[in-house]
């Protein structure tokens, strides 16, 4: 079964943003940690405890069905996939994500899409993250 | 700047609210961080008015390599010390660097002086000056909550901002950075606060595109293993700086008492393990960090009977412990964390508070300074009479703490004890009696820091320098720290960054750079900084030294004048 990206171990998380770093250097080439797919934050403030705004995986997915072109497609454990060439910077995705994940890129106005690939998981000093099966349906 | 041969220099004019964006190609040679600042605090400083005067500028930068490599996090501001009355240099980590580069900027000046209380909005979209008549007077926790709550860029902002200890310009009050990190020591949040400057809050949304992928994601695979793996930070991440607490008490090198002592007897309830142990409850880390070196304890309060308590989130290191805790006979965990706290929401910087309220307490015990000017009395290991003393400080409340809050150096000039008021050039100092190395690198430093050119740790080598050794050893960390300061690398992380590896990181990012290039740059800020201090007014031959450092045993055993009179001398002779 495909796993899906999971923060287990969001309580150990020090806020390094190496997640985010790395999402944006090996998915996007980019150095800017806005254009991660993963999104740390605080949850209110430093003194709160730390959130990881990620793609909950979901089997039937809301921002898919509300793609009009296919751009995204449901992924077989969870989670989708994401061609950009077909992609029309519509932002129909972002409306309807049930977890408010989905965000844009400025330039291009293309969503930030999660492709479940793990590459967050493997620059986690804390093991805050990892790829699990989906353990619900 | 990023895949660019310029500098994106933002520089703002407090006076006329006026804000301008210079590219400057020329600059570029100084790669960023300190040597940029300093090059553009030469330029914008005027040497005709006083160092205190609130015209003077404030310079921030950030390097080419700041969050896009582990562990290059830091922020440099280069400012007029009011503390020393020469060239202030600070560095803060958090979320700066990342919201400067977010916002496309490698360096900020601010000029001018705003005529009422504002803090400044700045972002990759223009810099809004907006009015802060609200937010004067707030803590520095309270303040970032509003601008938290009022400000765009969630995640990844930067919010800088004064308390009160600013606001009322004490001469060594700090800036706070994203509630947990600090620009501290030599004053810059009175500088601030002579610009009627309450915060500045940094966002944007740039994105800045690799250009050269394979290499530089090989390079930065290679430094991430090398820190995450390897133990060359774990001391950092595990219980962190204040490791060193209890060995140094053991060793005597740890100033105690006013440096009456150098080993203290309740090391062991206050040292690192004993804070891990007790109240350590989280660790956290600036962008771009995997080690999270930044320890917080939670700290517990009893305010009323029946189990009423109320908590706070503490973030303690080897030189709060030192200077609130063994500086001041501090007996307890809970007695440190109420200082830090007090020191935390008025903004103060903690070394140079803790270690002025040692001068208070030997002054007072001496009768140099009376009940009645202090309000109250203070004893080592009495926690009530230094609250009251930092409130009435922070308050300048009568002509006694105005003259504190100009620093340790300024009150014993006034009122005696000069042999007891622990500063070396006006700065108060750190937490290691090690021997000459630790005294003589805090006064031949730039910014008279221990972190200038680590003499403390010339101290602990296996086979002690010679004099001569000594001395051109200091110089030459001090050079070698100021490429790193250039590019914003966390000292802690200085043995990952050797030159090979920062030529490496340099050039996956496109700045070809030879050995030989750093160390000339190394040279140039080192000649850049004495040049300005001097044009400040510094000599080094008129400090005084106070007699302490030579009365209480160090780890290398008693110190001698003499011998560290012709440190000086040989100093002298080879900076020329």
């Amino acid at each position: 079964m495909a796993k899906i990206l999971k923060a287990p171990g969001i309580n150990k998380c020090i806020g390094c943003y190496s997640c985010m770093l790395a999402c944006a250097r090996v998915i996007h080439k980019s150095f800017s940690p806005r254009v991660s797919s993963i999104q740390v934050r605080s949850r209110g403030g430093l003194q709160s405890k730390f959130a990881a705004h990620i793609c909950v995986g979901c089997i039937e997915p809301a921002c898919a069905a509300a793609c009009s072109v296919e751009a995204l497609t449901a992924r077989p454990g969870g989670g989708v996939r994401f061609n950009a060439g077909k992609c029309i910077s519509c932002g129909a995705c972002g409306k309807a994500c049930v977890v408010k994940v989905i965000h844009f890129e400025e330039e291009t106005g293309k969503p930030v899409i999660c492709i479940q690939c793990g590459s967050c998981t493997r620059f986690c000093p804390h093991h805050v993250l990892a790829m699990e099966e989906r353990d619900h349906a | 700047m990023l895949n660019e041969n310029f500098m994106r220099v933002l520089t703002i004019d407090l006076a006329n609210l006026h804000s301008e964006i210079n590219e400057r190609a020329d600059l570029h040679e100084y790669l960023g961080g300190v040597g940029l600042a300093v090059k553009l605090f030469d330029e914008h400083f005027l040497p005709d008015r006083e160092i205190t005067d609130s015209c003077q500028p404030i310079v921030f930068a950030c390097g080419p390599m700041s969050t896009i490599f582990p562990v290059v996090t830091k922020v440099v501001a280069v400012f007029p010390s009011p503390l020393t009355g020469e060239l202030g240099e600070s560095y803060a980590g958090m979320r700066l660097a990342l919201a400067m580069r977010l916002a496309g900027l490698d360096a900020v000046v601010i000029k001018g002086r705003a005529a009422k209380p504002v803090y400044l909005a700045v972002s990759d979209e223009g810099v809004k000056t907006k009015d802060a008549a609200h937010l004067w007077g707030l803590s520095c926790e309270e303040t970032g909550r509003i601008l938290r709550e009022t400000e765009p860029g969630r995640g990844h902002r930067s919010c800088l901002r004064i308390g009160k200890a600013g606001e009322n310009r004490i001469a060594f009050s700090a800036v706070n950075v994203d509630t947990f990190r600090h620009f501290g020591r030599l004053g810059l949040g009175a500088v601030m606060g002579s610009k009627n400057l309450k915060a500045m809050v940094i966002y944007g949304d740039r994105n800045d595109r690799i250009n050269n992928y394979n290499e530089y994601s090989k390079v930065y695979q290679e430094i991430y293993q090398k820190v995450v793996t390897t133990d060359v930070m774990e001391k950092y991440h595990g219980v962190g700086t204040s490791i060193n607490v209890q060995p140094l008490s053991e060793m005597k090198g740890l100033p105690t008492r006013n440096l009456q002592d150098s080993s203290f007897e309740h090391a062991d309830k206050i040292s690192g393990e004993a804070f891990a142990r007790d109240s350590l409850f989280r660790k956290l880390a600036c962008t771009g960090c995997p080690v999270g070196c930044i320890h917080i304890g939670l700290h517990r309060r009893a305010f009323d009977d029946n189990y009423e308590y109320e908590a706070v989130a503490v973030s303690y290191d080897h030189e709060l412990i030192f200077a609130l805790g063994s500086f001041l006979g501090m007996s307890s965990q809970g007695k440190i964390y109420e200082l830090i706290d007090r020191v935390e929401i008025y903004g103060l910087d903690a070394i140079s508070t803790g270690v002025a309220l040692g001068w208070v307490t030997e002054a007072f015990a001496q009768g140099l300074i009376t009940k009645e000017q202090l309000g109250t009395e203070v004893a080592f290991d009495n926690l009530e009479g230094y609250l009251h003393v930092i409130e009435a400080l922070v308050k300048g409340e009568n002509e006694f703490y105005q003259t504190l809050g100009c620093g340790a150096r300024a009150a014993a000039e006034k009122y005696g004890g000069q042999d007891f008021a622990m500063t070396l050039a006006g700065n108060e100092i750190a937490g290691y009696h090690t021997g000459y190395g630790a005294i003589l690198g805090q006064l031949v430093g730039a910014r008279h820091s221990h972190l200038d050119n680590a003499g403390y740790s010339f101290d602990q080598a296996a086979t002690l320098p010679g004099e001569e050794e000594l001395v051109e050893g200091l110089i030459k960390e001090e050079k070698e720290r100021n490429v790193l300061n250039c590019l914003c690398i966390c000292l802690f992380a200085r043995k990952v960054y050797d030159r090979d590896t920062v030529i490496k990181a340099l050039g996956s990012i496109g700045i070809n750079k030879t050995p030989e290039n750093l160390t000339e740059l190394g040279e140039r800020i080192f000649q850049l900084k004495n040049g300005i201090k001097q044009k400040m007014g510094f000599k080094l031959q008129d400090v005084k030294v106070p007699n302490r450092f030579f009365e209480t045993a160090s780890l290398n055993g008693r110190l001698n004048r003499e011998v560290f009179d012709r440190l000086v001398e040989l100093y002298l002779k080879k900076t020329v």
